[in-house]
């Protein structure tokens, strides 16, 4: 039975810093606080001032790996609040570059960072030098995977990081169709090796069950990052314009991110690949649906460990759904949308790799930023994380410390949490905790 | 020279005051590159990889962001001490920016909620680029860092240590 406190330092193999601290006295878990610890940069309110032209590429530097999230975040806002309706060639671009973002992103989480936790090994330096190794073979397909991800965003928007090409109102330079058929050939190539990682994943038997609501976007007709109402599994359905009348945000005195609830009954929610299967998995590509049946099956699922399994079907959404436009689009030439500046307030909410995303702009008339407020996923899954934990530690302490440390690290990790996205804020009234 | 075969370059990667987005292409360039860095670099410390990390005896830290707090100053102390070389990575760490955007703020920009993290937290008055705080041998701006420059800083230092 371990009886001393435990503290984690540093969260390792996730984006960003965060710690973990455990209070157990006579054998009981009397606290746990989870502290994400990047410090703030203040970007939110740095952006003011700022003319709105020059937001999209400001914002896109909260984060490093899910950069095009923030930058299609804020570009929807700001298109909002000026009325820009984009053209279908813009919309369909758009979600090629963020099949891109998923497919890269996503194999990042996957086999950087949680494929060692399956193979109980610390870190993918350490899986052997072996040909007919599975760790070895699966790190290998995530080089393609991740590769293939980063060249399309290339291709697409400029960049896979900080990308330099989308702007307000459609792109600054149309891609090359003359590249096209490379990736597309690729993309049909990487599909077994995608289903190998699915396969791997949900095998993966760790466990880890707690009763919460899940809340994503969706979309009726197909299965979209970009556009769609918010609903959650127990029948809400909120206008993302709505966002913040539903959820209200809670201080947590010791993590440099606020947590949030539902504002009605102050219940906590989980968003991600986990969410949006569990709600949407209906709505995946008829391909990725057809090739994945047994694997959805256990999809409502309330497994944090499914979060991983969920972004692994997810990959494989995301390489149908670019095969679907690379092969149907014909890039016809088009300049982005430009309209009068006038004063508005947008919104813009998507979903980021780990769950949605909400930016809201405030522009004057003469088209500066004056507010601007983002509200990132990780912010709002950290109750969660952290009452998994609690739930854990509660039901394992006869472990030893090694395993525990190593149990919390990788239910830490399911959450695919991004602590520099995680330091970034709202203006609203505060919940002590 | 010839180089030496058992020897490997003894490289820490670490994170300040960022978007980690230098961290993030770093992972980029493995799908390339990892198969030759493994028999050549010993990552003796990597969060984003390994939990198991040692910061002693390196022979090159890689340093991404900017320094913005008393503890974040503290360990960059520490890490310049156990690295011969180490290697400013990204614009943060080579600028300040744009993690540095706060210094600019004006007193009336800061309001009550600006002002509980900074009370709250550990943040010094001002965000600085590393070489405000410890002596840099490289840098490698960008931002995300310019991968040529980044390689060729890589390829230097693995001369330099006689590995190649």
């Amino acid at each position: 039975m371990h009886s001393g406190n435990i503290t984690i330092e540093n969260i390792t193999k996730i984006e960003g810093s965060a710690g973990l601290d455990v209070t157990i006295e006579n054998g009981k878990v009397i606290d746990v606080k989870f502290k994400i610890q990047d410090s703030r940069r203040f970007y939110t309110d740095a952006v003011k001032k700022k003319p709105l032209i020059s937001a999209p590429s400001f914002l896109s530097r909260i984060c490093g790996t899910c950069s095009v999230a923030h930058l299609f975040a804020t570009i929807k806002a700001i298109e909002n609040s000026q009325e820009i309706e984009v053209t279908e060639q813009t919309k369909t671009l758009r979600r090629l570059a963020y099949d891109a973002l998923m497919i890269r992103d996503h194999a990042l989480h996957l086999y950087f960072f949680v494929l060692p936790d399956l193979l109980g090994l610390d870190s993918i330096l350490d899986i052997p030098d072996d040909h007919d190794n599975l760790g070895h073979t699966l790190l290998h397909d995530s080089f393609d995977i991740k590769q293939l991800g980063t060249d399309i965003s290339e291709v697409v928007i400029g960049a896979a990081i900080h990308a330099p090409i989308p702007t307000i109102g459609g792109f600054l330079k149309l891609p090359d169709e003359s590249k096209f058929p490379e990736l597309l050939e690729r993309l049909e190539k990487i599909r077994p090796q995608v289903l190998r990682g699915i396969k791997a994943f949900y095998d993966y038997d760790a466990s880890l069950e707690q009763d919460v609501d899940y809340v994503a976007l969706r979309n009726e007709s197909k299965f979209d990052f970009l556009e769609g109402t918010l609903i959650s599994l127990d029948g809400r359905k909120i206008p993302p314009e709505k966002f913040l009348e539903h959820f209200d945000v809670v201080v947590v005195p010791y993590s440099q991110s606020e947590g949030y609830v539902f504002s009605d009954n102050h219940g906590n929610y989980v968003l991600g690949a986990l969410a949006r299967i569990n709600l949407n998995k209906d709505t995946l590509n008829p391909r990725t649906l057809d090739d994945t049946k047994e694997f959805l099956s256990i999809f409502p699922s309330k497994n944090i460990y499914h979060n991983n399994l969920a972004q692994a079907i997810e990959i494989l959404h995301c390489v149908d759904d670019a095969i679907e436009i690379l092969k149907n689009i014909k890039i016809v030439d088009e300049k982005p949308i430009k309209k009068p500046l006038k004063a508005g307030v947008g919104i813009g909410v998507i979903e980021a790799p780990r769950g949605t995303l909400y930016h809201k702009a405030v522009i004057d008339e003469k088209g500066v930023v004056v507010d601007y407020d983002v509200i990132v996923p990780t912010s709002q899954n950290q109750i969660a994380i952290e009452n998994d934990l609690k739930k854990y530690f509660n039901e394992n302490l006869d472990k030893n410390e090694e395993k525990l440390k190593f149990d919390a690290e990788s239910i830490i990790r399911a959450y695919d949490p991004c602590m520099s996205c995680a330091t970034n804020f709202l203006k609203i009234d505060w919940i002590r905790k | 020279m010839n180089s030496d075969q058992n020897k490997k370059l003894a490289i820490g990667w670490f994170c300040f005051t960022c978007s980690e987005d230098s961290t993030i292409l770093f992972t980029e360039l493995l799908n390339k590159h990892f198969d030759e860095w493994k028999k050549l670099i010993d990552f003796k410390y990597i969060r984003p990889l390994k939990t198991k990390n040692e910061s002693e005896d390196l022979d090159v830290a890689f340093v991404e962001g900017a320094i913005s707090s008393k503890t974040q100053e503290d360990e960059v102390k520490k890490i310049r001490d156990n690295a011969k070389y180490v290697v400013a990575v990204g614009q943060c760490a080579c600028t300040g920016m744009p993690s540095a955007s706060r210094n600019a703020f004006e007193e009336k920009d800061i309001d009550d909620r600006i002002r509980w993290y900074l009370e709250h937290f550990d943040y010094n008055k001002k965000v600085q680029k590393l070489e405000d705080v410890v002596k840099v041998d490289d840098k490698i701006e960008g931002c995300p860092m310019n991968v040529t420059k980044f390689l060729s800083v890589m390829d230097k230092y693995l001369k330099l240590f006689n590995i190649i």
